[in-house]
């Protein structure tokens, strides 16, 4: 089943670049991620135990990862269809070929269970992806890219070294070398400790550069800013998820070895520091693809936060993945069709994006309603449950702060909001030819029915999912 | 045997400090090349034993870091007409100094890691450290966009010594994963190299200074 997901991708990748035509090309996203959607219902239904020796089998972390993915993808994928058409004038093949190869490695990152090929499918996730942010070929783009590769090879290659480190631990302890996370996991009480905590950090600066957590975060904005809208979405949502899982297993790990005190005062710091200066740049920030970047700096704070609070906010900090992946899709689908329509990003010449775009307009303002974690939406629970394990686990300091920093999140991205949805549009936005259509529109709305559904009634094969995860993430199965 | 993995390691520290000491990118491109190809024979020489998967992957490994990425940089510096480094953020004499420092303070470090014993007597972990230590150097003070790929490379490097400590930990597919990375990698950012090169007139990197806040 591993092999199904991680091959048919790059079987339609290598369709995509057989395929001579930009017109038709673009049609292999929709049907790569439907199908990949369907693999993933059906991987996510069966109850298999996990064979301790298998390099590639989903455990209930990986499930969580692969969901987020699978799900933002496909709506993603429908998007893209509809986007290519819009950018009939650049060729596609590069786009189409990437973003169908970031389907099969992203899968491959969910089902590793050997953190030698979790890093070689990460690093594969930052190569496909770097093509995709230079798609439109100026002097930012190439900037940008620039940017992302090099601070994202550097940072990964901080993660090699700290998964080295992992196995060197084992070593030490005078158990074979292994980066097996089965193997790891049963060791883990043993496993030398100076080594363990060395690794814990490279691998949180290393992956942290991969999420955007700040000081890492330079490259995040530049990146999201220049990189066309259904590609931010997929870089803040699957990308970022990607990295994170790679994080919880670096956690689980640690926690497994009874450093959980050692782990939580990192990720406590990482998180709210992160929160803070994401807050910093959203006020008064000008460009709203930038902003949404800030917008992924503080939720990649938000989670980390959560994870550093340890178990009562555990189950929210998962779901907030979730959260996090199909919000951000809703945010940098509206921001595109706006950018389109607009032919800017800029609040100085972007305004009344709801009336020149009725749907996209609202949707953007919807988008961060939910995303700064106001009801109904999915991210209100999920933000109210960590909220919830800073007072249960008596860090009140940090649940105050954690409010405030939301606070003005929600004033300084707001502001940006309103700018861009109200007023009246000029009248050169008015006579560009975009328009809101059935494959750039709802992509939106089926990403935004399942934000409300989260909030409103948490399916319960989802809570269940989550629940596993929880289980598994305390080392009881 | 530790004799000669030890002498090998010591060309490996010499040949950091050359690269951070040559203003030509050439040879800086030629030391790392010399550098990752020694890289790909260590193992056979740390371990002895000589299977096929050792075999495949010291081949790979030296073709790749010796001779392919080389040939591409090469390539990428012959398209963008440029010869030297630009005078860096310290000069290269003090890159030297700062690279020597490095290395001191790489092997006074090793000595109070908790190391497992078959490791302690050989120089593998210290030259880890100051291969990192360099790398980062170069990918600092340099301008050059080709340049900082070097200390990129260096940096690999740095880690590469490393895992061969943990050959058991990391099995063929694995390795091969990770060098099919690297060259991924360098491929893309060759691409990007030129495309800076094109729309900049330049690669020096303080011209992509217009996103910012």
């Amino acid at each position: 089943m591993a092999f199904l997901f991680i091959f048919f991708p790059v079987v339609m990748a290598a369709l995509a670049v057989l395929i001579p035509s930009d017109r038709w090309r673009p049609w292999l996203l929709p049907a790569a991620g439907t199908l990949h959607a369907a693999l993933t219902g059906a991987a996510l239904a069966r109850q298999a135990p996990l064979s301790p020796t298998a390099w590639l089998a989903l455990d209930p972390l990986g499930k969580v990862i692969l969901l987020v993915v699978s799900l933002l993808f496909l709506f993603c994928s429908y998007y893209a269809a509809g986007y290519l058409r819009n950018r009939g004038e650049r060729p596609n093949r590069v786009f189409c070929v990437c973003l169908l190869a970031f389907l099969g490695i992203a899968s491959l990152v969910a089902w590793s269970r050997h953190l030698g090929l979790l890093w070689v499918a990460i690093e594969g996730t930052t190569l496909v992806t770097a093509p995709l942010i230079f798609f439109n070929h100026t002097q930012r783009s190439i900037e940008a890219t620039w940017k992302y590769m090099v601070v994202g090879s550097v940072g990964i290659a901080l993660a090699l070294l700290g998964t080295f480190f992992l196995a060197y631990a084992a070593l030490h302890a005078g158990h074979e070398a292994s980066l097996m996370v089965h193997n790891l996991v049963q060791h883990a009480p043993d496993l030398s400790k100076p080594w363990l905590h060395a690794a814990f950090v490279l691998l949180l600066v290393g992956y942290g550069t991969k999420m955007g957590l700040a000081p890492m975060h330079t490259w995040k904005p530049d990146a999201y800013g220049e990189a066309p809208g259904v590609v931010g979405a997929i870089l803040a949502g699957g990308v970022t998820s990607c990295a994170f899982l790679a994080l919880l297993r670096a956690y689980h790990l640690c926690v497994a070895a009874g450093e959980s005190a050692y782990v939580s005062r990192l990720l406590l710091l990482m998180g709210l520091l992160s929160m803070a200066v994401a807050s910093l740049f959203m006020v008064g920030q000008r460009d709203m693809k930038r902003m949404l970047a800030y917008s992924s700096v503080e939720h990649m704070g938000i989670l980390v936060l959560g994870l550093g609070l340890g178990a009562p906010a555990l189950f929210g900090t998962l779901l907030h993945v979730v959260n996090n992946g199909l919000t951000k899709g809703i945010l940098f689908l509206s921001a595109g069709n706006i950018h389109r329509a607009f032919n800017s990003k800029s609040t100085e010449q972007v305004s009344g994006a709801m009336r020149r775009l009725p749907l996209s307009g609202t949707l953007f303002l919807v988008g961060f309603l939910a995303i700064t974690g106001s009801p109904p939406f999915g991210p209100f629970i999920s933000e109210f449950m960590i909220l919830n394990g800073t007072f249960t686990t008596g860090r009140a300091a940090i649940g105050a702060l954690f409010l405030i920093l939301l606070l003005v999140v929600f004033i300084g991205m707001g502001a940006t909001v309103l700018k861009i949805v109200q007023g009246r549009p000029s009248f050169a936005a008015r006579s560009t030819p975009y328009r809101d259509s059935v494959l750039t529109g709802a992509p939106m709305l089926g990403l935004l029915a399942l934000v409300v559904l989260i909030g409103v009634a948490l399916p319960a094969p989802l809570a269940a999912l989550l629940t596993d995860a929880v289980r598994y993430l305390e080392g009881r199965p | 045997m530790s004799n000669l993995l030890n002498s090998l390691l010591v060309m490996v520290l010499m040949l950091n400090l050359f690269a951070l000491g040559t203003s030509r990118i050439a040879s800086v491109i030629r030391t790392v090349a010399m550098q990752g190809a020694l890289l790909g024979t260590l193992p056979l020489v740390l371990h002895g034993h000589l299977s096929s998967g050792a075999l495949l992957i010291a081949a790979l490994t030296v073709t790749l870091k010796g001779v392919v990425i080389p040939a591409m940089m090469n390539r990428a510096l012959r398209d963008v007409k440029i010869k030297r480094e630009v005078e860096p953020l310290i000069g290269f004499q003090s890159s030297v100094v700062f690279g020597a420092l490095a290395t001191v303070c790489a092997l006074l470090f090793a000595g109070r890691l908790p190391l497992a014993d078959a490791h302690a007597g050989t120089l593998v972990v210290p030259t880890a450290i100051a291969t990192v230590l360099t790398g980062f150097i170069l990918l600092i003070t340099r301008f050059k966009a080709l340049t900082q790929v070097m200390g990129y490379l260096v940096l690999e490097n740095g880690i590469f010594i490393f895992g061969m400590l943990l050959v058991q930990a990391m099995p063929l597919v694995v390795e091969l994963g990770v060098l099919l990375d690297l060259f991924v990698a360098i491929f893309v950012i060759c691409i990007i190299v030129n495309h800076i090169n094109q729309a900049f007139s330049s690669l020096d990197t303080r011209r992509l200074a217009s996103l910012k806040e």
